[in-house]
């Protein structure tokens, strides 16, 4: 009897041995290894375990490497108000024990979920007030305030403060809360790395294409491509001239060819994170389905790609701007979208032509239109492979040396979210004032009505900084 | 005889001595603490003083107006650092390439309360180098484990520039900064192995 349970003892023990190797090495479903839920901001690449494990020993150091992997380069965008290197100095050590700011995952813990709040913060609100105490005891406006508000209250933030900090305040006191309409730029970053104008002599492939598809033709005459002299071939063609180099469905790989900033940005967001390079396993676009947001159930399997909001072949970007979202988007803010102020402004752009770059879309909020200046040299760079002078008309570049001032959109959906006060300079403050931005954007119940109506919260530090800097002028 | 035995055994004894204090305690090697850190503080002022000068002050609003020093720089298409932000950015630097030694730049009279002396080696050396003008505070300490050796040297307003912004700021607690007055100090530590 006791050689048959030794016998079943090692017999089970390795048939658990072997699972588990099997599921560490070779299966793709490594769920079982999951040691609790993860934030939604990493739920979509879970299963790419690698991508923020990327040893399995190295401890803080490695997963911290992981974090600024793929968010570094928006802190340092957010000019990151507690970037690490404030807290490598020996005399913050006694600090380090209370709250060890030097890694991101002492404030983000991940597969915490239950303890998980909002900006994916795993720690009790007060941690402002652990290192700036002396701010409540000697700054008049913020004696007595709750110890757990600096950062919850829409007055501070913990990286991001470009549009909080007093001086900027200050600057953009006593706004009215309408400014004069803004114009919205024309992109035109992807113009600089489109493929050559339509060839004389079409491949043919693409003569046979062209044939058998004439509804297919018309669409793409009257789109951007035409206009910018994309032929079939610019997006359906292989590296080689021949039927069997033909792309029948292009997808993120062709689109970015062009369009690297957008693509960029898609994969740095919601939308298309499960695309990225630095995410280590092959993972299937995401759907609605897989997202804990409210999605229209008709949508609910479609997976994300370029062409499912810009749909082929006419590419119309002001389908993608409202409709491509709202075919998906079911939540009460997506909602109330058509008959908010900004959908009104969407509406007459639609009636009328002559005032599309003043319409207001959920593009223009959440894949806002961003510039960038660039000199001679860093286009040169961009453009590495084509003469400066082909597009200088387009960059608005005179001359090489010239700043060529490079318009593109902005397709990762969580660039400005993420607290929504990074909105605030970008998009808000093309139209409306900083305190009237800065109370909207604090005001949920308004959020969720998409703006229809006025801000019920009031954000004092606006009229904070006045009275501190000039006592007659506050109210 | 009995002088020889005690003669050899004398110099035996001296040799031992030697062979024993030659082991405990080698020659000492390298560059000490203290020149250590009196040649850091030396490049530092120097190109603090520098960039208050020649850059800031001639170049900014009270010189050719063409650069805006300002806090918030990066807001700014011809914005640059202040002058103390550009002492914390190359501290900040150095840091994110050695931690063989770190410094930082700490007044009495901060305007950023952060950046007020806050162990009780830098009280004591910012304390020390106000009353006595001119000299350097010497030190160790303990700090998250490990022992440095801590130095704090007086940093001495060189520009208007500075004592004008420190003057006219809303945070500053002292107002009448003079040209040579020690606005502050720079602390040096190096660890101690």
């Amino acid at each position: 009897m006791k050689k048959f349970v030794w016998l079943a003892w090692a017999l089970v023990s390795l048939a658990l041995l072997g699972w588990l190797l099997y599921t560490m090495t070779v299966s793709e479903d490594k769920s079982q290894f999951l040691i609790g839920d993860t934030t939604y901001g990493h739920y979509q690449i879970e299963m790419a375990c690698t991508s923020c494990h990327t040893e399995a020993f190295g401890g803080k150091e490695i997963l911290q490497d992981a974090c600024i992997n793929c968010h570094g380069e928006e802190l340092e965008q957010a000019q990151d108000s507690h970037p690490r290197k404030k807290f490598t100095d020996p005399r913050e050590a006694y600090r380090l024990e209370i709250l060890d700011a030097r890694y991101c995952i002492s404030c983000h813990a991940e597969h915490q979920q239950e303890q998980t709040h909002a900006m994916g913060v795993t720690l009790p609100d007060d941690y402002c007030y652990h290192c700036h105490t002396e701010v409540g005891e000697e700054r008049e406006s913020h004696k007595d305030l709750p110890f757990d508000s600096c950062a919850t209250a829409g007055c501070h933030n913990f990286h991001d403060n470009r549009a909080l900090y007093e001086s900027f305040l200050l600057a953009n006191a006593h706004q009215p809360w309408l400014k004069d309409m803004a114009q919205l730029a024309e992109p035109n970053r992807a113009f600089i790395k489109a493929h050559p104008l339509v060839p004389a002599d079409l491949p043919v492939p693409m003569q046979q294409q062209i044939t058998a598809h004439p509804e297919i033709v018309a669409q793409w005459s009257a789109s951007a491509h035409a206009a910018a002299g994309v032929s079939c071939a610019g997006c359906h063609q292989g590296s080689e001239s021949s039927a069997a180099n033909w792309i029948e469905k292009p997808g993120v790989e062709q689109c970015q060819s062009c369009h690297a900033f957008e693509a960029e940005g898609f994969m740095q967001g919601k939308h298309g994170m499960r695309l990225a390079e630095s995410v280590t396993a092959e993972l299937n676009a995401i759907r609605p389905a897989d997202s804990h947001l409210d999605f229209k159930p008709q949508s609910a399997n479609i997976q994300h790609g370029c062409n499912s909001c810009h749909a082929a072949h006419d590419f119309d970007t002001r389908v993608a701007a409202v409709e491509s979202c709202l075919n998906c988007h079911n939540d009460a803010h997506s909602l109330a979208f058509e008959n908010s102020p900004h959908g009104k402004l969407w509406k007459n752009a639609q009636l009328n032509p002559a005032h599309q770059n003043e319409s207001v879309t959920c593009a223009t909020c959440h894949m806002p239109r961003v510039e960038a200046a660039l000199s001679g040299t860093e286009f040169a760079e961009l453009n590495a492979g084509q003469s400066i002078e082909a597009h200088a008309s387009a960059m608005n570049a005179a001359e090489n040396t010239a700043r060529a001032t490079l318009v593109s959109v902005q397709h990762n959906q969580n660039w400005n979210l993420r607290p929504n006060e990074k909105m605030i300079r970008p998009v808000c403050m093309n139209c409306h004032g900083l305190e009237f931005s800065i109370d909207a954007l604090a005001d949920e119940d308004l959020i969720r009505r998409n703006f229809n109506g006025q801000p019920a919260v009031h954000i004092e530090s606006v009229d904070w900084a006045v009275r501190r800097e000039q006592p007659e002028q506050a109210p | 005889m009995k002088k020889l035995i005690l003669l050899c055994t004398t110099a035996l004894a001296a040799m031992a001595l030697l062979l024993v204090s030659g082991c405990n305690e080698p020659e000492a090697k390298g560059i000490a603490p203290q020149k250590y850190t009196d040649s850091l503080f030396a490049v530092m002022k120097a190109d603090r003083t520098n960039y208050t000068k020649l850059v800031v002050k001639r170049l900014g609003p009270a010189g050719a107006g063409v650069i805006k020093p300002d806090e918030h720089w990066e807001d700014f298409d011809n914005g640059t650092l202040l002058p103390a932000q550009m002492f914390r950015a190359g501290a900040e630097a150095v840091r994110e390439m050695t931690d063989d030694f770190t410094y930082s730049l700490q007044s009495t009279w901060c305007i950023n309360k952060q950046n007020c002396p806050k162990t009780e080696t830098e009280k004591a050396g910012l304390a020390y180098i106000e009353s006595n003008p001119g000299e350097v505070y010497y030190g160790e300490e303990d700090l998250g484990g490990v022992t440095y050796f801590t130095a704090v040297y007086p940093d001495v307003a060189v520009s208007d520039a500075c004592t004008t912004c420190h003057n006219d700021h809303k945070d500053s607690p002292k107002t009448d900064f003079e040209l040579g007055d020690v606005m502050g100090g720079v602390v040096i530590r190096v660890p101690l192995i």
